[in-house]
């Protein structure tokens, strides 16, 4: 038996719940970890937008320190949420289409999402 | 494989409330409510690219009874999860599993979370003190 001749360690590392080993938890937690700061930041951003005009948003944006932050908040962002959402659906949808096809249209979602915030944020920072 | 000896998940409907479990629930149900704003906030943020007239719109809705609705459970969701979150990285590294830290660290997330949101909300509404 082929399983037999291989490690513990060897096994673990290409199983898990979606037999992709433990990609999906080190991805999850290192956008975990990176949305501790970068979360914060967008909490004061949006408190700090409150009301504003285009003029201010766009000025705001164009600061190379905020236009960095916001597509490192949005890759991080729609990365974590697309990992946990498959959590989600990988643990309550029991049929084998509908949960592929569950997974499949929140991973689309997620990268059209990311793709318009990183398009739209590099748009009117750099071109106003 | 015989299932008869295995454990079973507890079920909801005859499972007393814990904080640790509510607060486990809560963590997912903040989650997934964030993943469908999502889509408000890459509206909000595309509309911008729309130019100033699209932009002030979104900012209008933002600030409508809607919007405000949407945004107080957002900000709601935001620090729960991030509370909650930082409660599972230190359980990750192997630290804070002892029954009365759990405890404790769970109601310590559900204080934070309305705490901070109502002083976050404090700092920008005039009906509450903001400016």
């Amino acid at each position: 038996m082929m399983d037999q001749m291989r490690s513990q360690l060897g096994r673990v590392r290409g199983l898990g719940s979606n037999k992709h080993g433990v990609g999906h938890w080190w991805a999850q937690r290192i956008t975990a970890v990176a949305l501790v700061p970068l979360s914060i930041w967008a909490v004061v951003s949006a408190v700090s937008l409150t009301g504003a005009d285009y003029t201010t948003f766009q000025a705001w944006i164009s600061e190379h320190g905020n236009l960095v932050l916001m597509l490192s908040f949005v890759v991080a962002m729609f990365h974590h949420a697309n990992l946990g959402m498959q959590t989600v659906i990988e643990d309550y949808v029991h049929g084998e289409a509908t949960k592929i096809t569950l997974l499949i249209t929140t991973k689309f979602i997620a990268a059209i999402g990311a793709i318009s915030c990183i398009v739209a944020t590099l748009k009117v920072a750099l071109t106003g | 494989m015989a299932a008869a000896n295995r454990p079973l998940s507890p079920h909801l409907q005859v499972y007393r409330p814990q904080i640790t479990s509510f607060i486990s629930i809560m963590h997912r149900l903040t989650g997934v409510a964030m993943a469908f704003g999502t889509i408000l906030f890459t509206y909000w943020l595309a509309s911008a690219a729309y130019g100033a007239e699209a932009f002030e719109r979104a900012q209008s809705l933002m600030g409508s009874w809607f919007g405000l609705v949407v945004l107080l459970g957002f900000t709601f969701s935001i620090y729960f999860h991030f509370a909650n979150g930082i409660r599972h990285l230190f359980w990750d590294v192997g630290k804070g599993y002892e029954m009365e830290t759990v405890r404790k660290t769970g109601w310590l997330v559900a204080i934070f979370a309305i705490v901070a949101t109502v002083a976050t909300w404090a700092t920008v509404c005039p009906w509450i003190g903001g400016a």
